[in-house]
């Protein structure tokens, strides 16, 4: 990998559109707290995001009940922020808890419902939205039908003034959260033994094998800290919205598919960019013309795919 | 003569030729069998399903390709009708101008879609129709001026069709001859290809077939034929709104509906959908007995809860997945 240059030109899209977002709203102050949500918004879709598009990238594996890891996650949050009284000292907990409780899922779900599919992409998909009915329906059991409020801890409420540009502390937040959460993946990925085999599985998992690597072993710590990722993405944007039903998971799969296509399956580098890309366009849109805030990311996805088909970082396999 | 009907696709099992005949009886006859206005819904609910579980089993069961746009263009089909109605008069024509423009919107979308993403992974074209379908949800909510956003589309149907009895043999025939055109598909040539596309691609193209053609085409005749079961199931309710066509929900139960009554037959689609509309319809009522003898057992009163009926067909969906992935027919059969 260190002899290909990294490609800057998914980057200078990105700039491309803050900068033509910035044109096209005109007024700074609005542009700023615009961009800040938005990338507020693409961190935490690559929070959720990255887990999924590593798993598919390393064992062809495309799990659509995903969404269930990061409705459990911002249900078990909501749950134990209510439990430890919704203060600033609930937030370890609650988030600690809601990756711990998806990542225990998402072994659970690697076990029973992937392991017996492996390599059959028509069963994986049919078994995977069975696992999702099934687990949509045991949180209806569990938590009930109804919407749960979950609130952020008094801490994080309200918005910081610089000037006449208003930027809401939960959102810087989320933006300080998942660059870290980037920053760590990128520092376990390319500086890491453990890095170097996952990324080698991605690009040619047979040849990892033969060198006496378990390349399923690796697999199943990828599943479950995705599971994880995915768990805290949800506490978090449950949180972003104050509030969580049944349908946060599914709701969030359709970007979440957006933006793994758009970066190319089993790039995290890629997802990151995608995950920016997506939010970003949101927010802009969101705030131009509200009535096609999703079809713009639609209408993204085609103009990349068109531009390159396997995504921004199409790595080895796809 | 029964076996030109059925395109010498026989159900080849004493059992299933039982239950087929039965679900047939109870459909043809279901005014009189049963009398009651909910029963008779029930009747044509079953009927639009099969219909529309059977043009997806083209698809999934017989080409091999997942879509999640299913409920799409289910509801183009709904809403054109709909459309038209609303802002024509109810009659005929404006039935007709109304599913020829949902047709054509149909058609359209499917092949701009299937040109795009068939040509790829199943799973791409899985998360692309997904994406896709999930938008036109969005869309058909906001437009609202035009789709009349979360409350739908209530309008008034032809004269003719006012009467319920007529309405129900309306839907009833036109779901029975279609389902025959679709048998009637799959068992030619061109059915032949499908399938040899679903056991390997590779070879099927060898031999000299443009998978890409067979599978753009299977597609687009899917979509045809969910649009149709749209206008058909609009008309009898006389309304077309998110939750009855488009909803995320209905695709779930339509992907349910086929693999537990058996992907790659047409027969599947009969028995699934006729379950699986039976058991929500009634299933419903059972649990809550269940639900009610168990009371002051823990967490057991609320997984039998009555809202919880897809649990346990959920439950069977990926039971079905694992041990009998031909489903009920399959299993039939194999005896």
């Amino acid at each position: 990998m260190k002899a290909q240059r990294f490609d800057l030109v998914p980057l200078a899209l990105l700039a491309a559109v803050t900068l033509g977002a910035a044109a096209l709203i005109g007024t700074p102050s609005t542009w700023v707290t615009l961009t800040v949500a938005g990338l507020a918004m693409g961190l935490l879709i690559f929070i959720m995001a990255s887990g999924l598009t590593l798993v598919f990238g390393l064992m062809d594996v495309m799990n659509f009940a995903h969404g269930v890891f990061i409705a459990v996650g911002a249900y078990v949050a909501a749950s134990a922020m209510k439990a430890f009284g919704g203060g600033l000292a609930a937030l370890a907990p609650a988030m600690l808890g809601a990756m711990l409780v998806a990542g225990a899922l998402g072994l659970f779900f690697e076990r029973v419902i992937i392991r017996p599919v492996y390599g059959q992409h028509l069963k994986q998909i049919l078994i995977t939205t069975g696992g999702l009915i099934v687990a949509e329906q045991l949180i209806h059991v569990v938590w009930g039908p109804d919407l749960l409020p979950l609130e952020r801890p008094e801490a994080l409420r309200g918005a910081l003034l610089f000037g006449d540009v208003a930027l809401e502390r939960y959102r810087l937040a989320a933006v300080v959260v998942g660059l870290a959460i980037f920053a760590a993946l990128l520092v376990v990925l390319n500086r890491t033994k453990l890095g170097l085999l996952i990324r080698a599985g991605v690009e040619n998992g047979e040849m990892v094998e033969a060198m006496g690597y378990r390349i399923r072993r690796l697999f199943v710590g990828v599943f479950v800290v995705g599971s994880a990722l995915a768990g805290l993405g949800g506490a978090l944007w449950g949180m972003y919205q104050e509030a969580v039903t049944v349908h946060i998971g599914a709701q969030m799969m359709v970007l979440i598919f957006i933006v793994i296509i758009i970066g190319g399956l089993g790039s995290v580098t890629g997802c990151f960019v995608g995950a920016l890309l997506v939010g970003l366009m949101a927010n802009y849109v969101g705030y131009l013309s509200p009535k096609i805030a999703l079809g713009s990311n639609i209408l993204l996805m085609v103009i990349i795919l068109l531009w390159r088909p396997r995504g921004l970082y199409p790595v080895g396999k796809a | 003569m029964i076996r030109t009907l059925l395109s010498g696709d026989l159900p080849r099992s004493r059992v299933l030729t039982c239950l087929l005949v039965a679900i047939f009886l109870c459909l043809a006859l279901a005014p009189f069998l049963f009398p009651g206005t909910r029963s008779l819904d029930v009747a044509a609910r079953v009927c639009v399903f099969i219909l529309l579980v059977a043009s997806y089993d083209l698809l999934l069961g017989y080409t091999g390709i997942v879509s999640f746009a299913h409920t799409m263009f289910f509801g183009i089909g709904g809403y054109g009708v709909a459309i038209a109605i609303a802002r024509l008069e109810p009659s005929w024509s404006a039935v007709g101008v109304g599913a020829a423009a949902a047709i054509l919107v149909s058609l359209a979308l499917s092949f701009v879609i299937g040109l795009f993403s068939l040509r790829v992974k199943a799973i791409f074209f899985a998360m692309i129709t997904l994406a896709v379908a999930s938008f036109f949800a969005i869309l058909a909510s906001q437009l609202s001026g035009f789709t009349g956003g979360e409350d739908g589309i209530t309008f008034r149907v032809p004269e003719a069709l006012r009467v319920r009895l007529t309405a129900y043999y309306v839907v009833f025939g036109a779901s029975l001859a279609l389902f025959l055109a679709l048998l009637r598909v799959v068992n030619s040539p061109f059915g032949r290809v499908l399938l040899a596309i679903r056991e390997n691609e590779f070879r099927a193209e060898a031999l000299g077939y443009r998978t890409v053609t067979y599978r753009t085409l299977a597609n687009s005749l899917g979509a045809l034929v969910a649009t149709l079961a749209g206008v058909l199931y609009a008309l009898w309710l006389r309304y077309t709104g998110p939750n009855t066509t488009l909803d995320f929900s209905i695709m779930i139960d339509i992907l349910l509906m086929v693999v537990i009554g058996g992907m790659g037959t047409m027969y599947g689609a009969v028995i699934g959908a006729t379950l699986f509309v039976v058991a929500q319809n009634y299933l419903q009522e059972a649990m809550k007995v269940l639900s009610g003898a168990l009371k002051g057992v823990p967490l057991l009163p609320d997984l039998f809860h009555p809202d919880r009926w897809l649990l346990w067909l959920g439950v069977l969906f990926v039971i079905s997945v694992y041990k009998f992935p031909t489903g009920i027919v399959g299993y039939l059969r194999r005896r």
